[in-house]
């Protein structure tokens, strides 16, 4: 007798304990708004990135193709896994002596734990972090970047 | 016509152990670990992990490296409880140059760590469902989990990996929406906590899986060094916070959440309760965060007294420490992480011996092991 009270028993809380889960997802169901999917491919007009996203580095330039890079290499000495590469040349600037200054900032997103180190380490606040996140390519090659547009120039009064 | 006779093969028929392969592609490993179970029939009789599919060798790499960037690497360890490997680095380093850490760094460090715990107790609590069967409550966990990455994809920059410790302090100030958006959160989530109960917590086929399964006695648990929500599910007063409170947990008051039972149930009831008692934490601190630097001033290139240095803090998973070296230069000479999943993961084959094989899925995720944290 025990044993069938037990049984009858076991089916009714089964049954109780499914219903009150299905409870919640009823509840959703019957509240569309509450869901918070994005859905993402779709949306990529609208979906604004918080201010400190680290996307990739990025070398600021103006509107006269002039950036803020002295090429110092505090960035390269900061990074952990030589993800930043600059190559320097010597230029003579306007008052004929000879300044050094970059030549190529390379830099290995295929290296890059976006661990902010270099950004903080610059001391002419020449590099920020980008918003962009879609970096995947077909050929490893693509990854390897060089920042500085050609032609451009270090904004006059950064030393 | 051939007769068979059966009498002799039936006595002829005699139990034989078995191996199988568990992972390392199995979809409730949660990662690449491979277990090779023994098995009679479908009891457990031994379990043996193998490690070394993510060994990426981090303890050596941090010997090449400065102080500043070692921090980083904590984070690709135990990735659910990034923030708090990255304050263990930091409290260790700080230790060694006896800098003075502004009040605000601490309150900070220790909202942005109870964050952190309730974003990988929700992660493991939606795994959890979905391991025993149930695809529900990883949607679910994940939503709550959703509001916390955006917090700290907001104040720190990434949702997962955020380095957002360095020696001395923050890398920055808070986000002047950070407060806002984490009693949103709370708010939020007191109401959907209790949800959690009432899909999972109280069904039925749940509690049969998990009850009197996979029991740790408190004497095994304190031999084997299991810590965390596990450890403490066997009745091991073990929480670092508590017992040596680091950063601002000297200044808040909360309870260590015990239990006696040791089984999968015990230890999934004592991570839903920490999530309680870490909005608990959160509630109090979160309008009294002291004015002041983020940072303390620090040398560019830090280098540590000869001498050996110990930090240890509570992660999600447990105790984790982190054991310095410093022979005078800029790097240290030798670093050791005591990773909490190492240890948890060594009570394995104890818990699960003598269990059914479909008992195993629950026992290891109760652990909550996270992988490239035991591999390193």
């Amino acid at each position: 007798m025990m044993s069938i009270i037990k049984y009858f028993k076991d089916i009714y809380l089964g049954v109780k304990s499914l219903l009150t889960g299905m409870r919640v997802t009823g509840h959703y169901f019957t509240h569309p708004k509450e869901i918070i999917t994005q859905q993402y491919p779709e949306n990529r007009d609208v979906l604004e990135m918080f201010d400190r996203f680290r996307g990739e580095v990025v070398l600021l330039h103006d509107e006269n193709n002039e950036h803020r890079c002295t090429g110092c290499s505090a960035c390269e000495v900061a990074c952990p896994n030589g993800t930043i590469e600059i190559l320097s040349k010597w230029e003579i600037n306007e008052e004929g002596k000879r300044k050094k200054a970059i030549d190529q900032f390379v830099y290995h997103l295929q290296m890059c734990t976006f661990c902010n180190l270099c950004i903080k380490s610059c001391p002419t606040d020449a590099i920020v972090m980008g918003k962009d996140f879609e970096h995947a390519v077909f050929d490893r090659s693509e990854l390897t970047k060089i920042l500085n547009k050609p032609g451009s120039k270090l904004m006059p009064g950064i030393k | 016509m051939e007769t068979l006779d059966h009498s002799e093969e039936i006595t002829a028929l005699e139990s034989q152990e078995y191996f199988i392969n568990m992972g390392p592609q199995h979809p409730s490993t949660h990662g690449v670990l491979r277990l090779v179970l023994t098995l009679d029939g479908e009891i457990i009789r031994k379990v043996e992990p193998h490690l070394g599919f993510i060994h990426r060798s981090i303890e050596k790499m941090c010997e090449k490296d400065a102080y500043t960037q070692i921090v980083h690497l904590t984070d690709r360890m135990d990735y659910l409880s990034c923030h708090m490997n990255n304050e263990a680095v930091c409290l260790a380093v700080e230790q060694g140059l006896e800098v003075e850490i502004p009040d605000r760094v601490k309150v900070i460090r220790t909202l942005i760590s109870e964050l952190t715990r309730i974003s990988s107790h929700t992660l493991w609590w939606g795994v959890m469902g979905m391991d025993l069967g149930a695809i529900t409550t990883f949607l679910y966990g994940f939503r709550d989990r959703e509001m916390i990455t955006d917090i700290f994809e907001e104040t720190c920059g990434a949702r997962l990996t955020m380095n957002y410790n360095v020696p001395g302090g923050l890398m920055d100030d808070i986000h002047p929406n950070f407060q806002n958006r984490v009693k949103a959160f709370l708010e939020h989530f007191k109401k959907k906590l209790p949800e959690y109960d009432k899909l999972l917590s109280n069904n039925v086929i749940f509690q049969e899986r998990t009850k009197g399964i996979g029991i740790l006695s408190k004497e095994d648990a304190i031999s084997y060094g299991v810590t965390g929500p596990a450890g403490r599910a066997s009745g091991f007063s073990c929480d670092v916070r508590k017992k040596h409170p680091y950063s601002a947990y000297d200044q808040v008051d909360f309870k260590e959440i015990l239990d006696e039972t040791g089984d999968c149930y015990a230890r999934y009831k004592v991570r839903i309760q920490e999530m309680w008692e870490s909005m608990n934490i959160i509630e109090q601190l979160i309008d009294n965060i002291p004015e002041g630097d983020f940072k303390a001033p620090t040398k560019a290139v830090i280098k540590l007294p000869k001498g050996e240095y110990y930090q240890r803090v509570e992660t999600a998973r447990g105790e984790f420490g982190v054991y310095i070296i410093s022979d005078g230069k800029k790097s240290p000479y030798r670093l050791k992480f005591r990773s909490p999943g190492f240890s948890n993961l060594s009570a394995l084959d104890h818990m699960a011996r003598g269990s059914k094989i479909a008992d195993m899925v629950a026992i290891m995720s109760t652990l909550d092991l996270v992988i490239p944290d035991i591999d390193r």
